[in-house]
């Protein structure tokens, strides 16, 4: 089985040919002109990673907190996470990096603020 | 009446205001004030809460407002002052400038140097000539990022987006996870000038289509949006009868590229280059009045807010050097745009530099396996190869001191040009 896929890490964006077996294991990669293309097109045929940033309501406080996952999540786990989020209060203070969320939905993965909130 | 007189006047308090501040105090400068309209210091970043900046500067992929708060931590812990919330009426040659706050009411302040950091704006929709009615509904990517990441407010439900900046793009996924459809980005150009992540991460992500090569040529709505007509374009950009494709929407997002804000420039008398629409300036970012320097989207608009940070605190540094009384000496080398470079910067240097030189410029197209060269009279001074380059992302090119002294020995102007493979 064949995956086409475009490279992100730089703006050549190379067309990669991903060459996976019948359920989906890495078998080779064609097309990448560096080690990081060829990295990203394993990891994205198996399995893609993404960082999610949101923002979520301050009680008692008109401005949003931006938060984001500590480091990127599975790509399928995006709806579920926004949908955890869209649920989560907070109030202040908060200070940058504080967990908001542990280990959300078992990844092993906090969300964290990504700014501070005075009281 | 002068109510208040400082060494170094910084107007605006985003990251390139806040790196040139930095720069100045670090070399000694005490009297250093900035100005800031805004309620927060932070500029743009504070909207910006996707990650990926700040992989040049700390080697990490930040999200805006925790790039912008290692600079607000800095200026705190250096004693910098900000003062937030008062907008710049004008500046003058002589360095006065007028501003006022609701605070401190109506001022006018003396500055020895003054370094411009008021950044960039997006093109509004009058500029673009779009047809259709004048009804609510339509803004600027930027605009909807602020209402959604900064007020809380979603603009609305059913989206189109034309433009595939970055902005763009970023807004495309944003609305989506707040739970917004976003039916089409449409991009008049064949290509989109967004980076090839974006494309991806943005929209391919949640299945978005992207029309290339096509654009809005209607907009419904008496009150409110209602829907927007969409054609494909000729070669001339020109939309082509009968390609029409009508979407039932209730907003319409312009990403249509950003223009320095340079109304204040203006005023002083700052000579402006009409390729960048940003100052004229040196290897110092000194613009064409002495002792006032620019930097950061205000300048150019720059893709990565890492070269806006490198770029103030060199502009930082020299307002500090002004300041102190260093001279820069040697004959002025003009900088040309050559074959395939559009809007180099710094426009002229000193025969006399004596430090690294780094210019920037966009590449006119797309150029594949070519070489940047940076030539004097008829000397090539350096060249650099490059898998590609492209609209979508500045390019950048560094002198090295020694290298500079090669220069000096030559007469005539510095061109900087894109060499293609086989010519």
């Amino acid at each position: 089985m064949e995956k086409l896929i475009t490279c992100i890490n730089c703006p050549v964006g190379c067309r990669m040919t991903v060459t996976l077996t019948e359920d989906g294991e890495f078998i080779s990669v064609t097309g990448n002109t560096c080690k990081r293309g060829a990295d990203y097109a394993k990891q994205e045929c198996t399995l893609p990673l993404r960082m999610i940033t949101a923002v979520i309501p301050v009680d008692g406080s008109d401005m949003p907190l931006s938060v984001k996952t500590a480091s990127p999540v599975p790509k399928r786990l995006i709806k579920e996470i926004m949908k955890e989020l869209s649920e989560v209060k907070v109030s202040a203070p908060i200070s940058l990096g504080q967990v908001i969320i542990p280990d959300i939905l078992n990844t092993g993965v906090d969300i964290i603020a990504t700014r501070s909130v005075e009281k | 009446m002068i109510d208040l007189n400082v060494d170094i006047l910084i107007i605006g308090a985003g990251p390139a205001g806040l790196a040139a501040a930095i720069a100045a105090k670090e070399q000694g400068i005490d009297s250093i004030l900035i100005l800031e309209r805004e309620d927060m210091p932070g500029g743009i970043l504070r909207q910006c809460i996707h990650n990926g900046f700040g992989l040049h500067r700390f080697n990490e992929e930040l999200t805006g407002p925790e790039y912008a708060q290692r600079d607000i931590d800095r200026v705190n812990e250096l004693g910098i002052k900000i003062r937030c919330g008062t907008t710049v009426l004008s500046v003058s040659e002589d360095k006065l400038v007028t501003c006022v706050s609701s605070e401190e009411g109506f001022r006018t302040i003396k500055a020895k140097a003054i370094i411009l950091a008021m950044g960039c704006r997006e093109r509004p929709r009058g500029a673009l000539c779009t047809p259709g009615t004048r009804c609510a509904g339509i803004y600027s990517a930027g605009t909807a990022q602020r209402f959604v990441n900064l007020e809380g407010y979603m603009p609305g439900r059913r989206v189109v987006i034309l433009g595939s900046g970055d902005i763009g793009l970023i807004m495309a996924r944003r609305m989506t996870l707040q739970g917004a459809k976003v039916l089409a980005c449409v991009e008049i150009m064949p290509y989109s000038s967004g980076l090839n992540r974006n494309i991806v991460q943005c929209l391919e992500d949640y299945d978005i289509p992207l029309y290339l090569s096509h654009t809005v040529t209607d907009i419904k709505g008496r009150e409110r949006v209602e829907g927007v007509t969409v054609a494909r374009v000729d070669e001339n950009r020109k939309p082509i009868p009968g390609t029409e494709i009508d979407f039932r929407c209730d907003t319409l997002l312009l990403s249509c590229g950003l223009i320095p804000e340079n109304e204040l420039s203006l005023g002083a008398g700052v000579e402006l280059s009409p390729v960048t629409s940003g100052a004229v300036v040196d290897e110092d970012l000194e613009t064409s009045i002495t002792g006032i320097y620019a930097c950061g989207n205000v300048l150019h608009v720059h893709d990565l807010v890492d070269h806006v940070s490198s770029e103030s605190f060199r502009a930082g540094k020299a307002a500090a050097e002004y300041v102190k009384g260093i001279k820069r000496e040697g004959r002025i080398i003009h900088v040309k745009d050559g074959f395939g470079v559009r809007g180099v910067v710094p426009q002229r240097i000193h025969g006399g530099c004596r430090e690294d030189v780094t210019f920037m410029f966009r590449p006119a197209s797309v150029y594949r396996n070519s070489t940047a060269v940076v030539t004097c009279g008829n000397n090539v001074i350096k060249r650099k190869k490059a898998m590609i380059f492209t609209p979508g992302e500045m390019a950048t090119l560094t002198l090295k001191a020694s290298e500079l002294e090669a220069v000096q020995e030559v007469d005539g102007d510095i061109t900087v040009s894109i060499e293609q493979e086989g010519m």
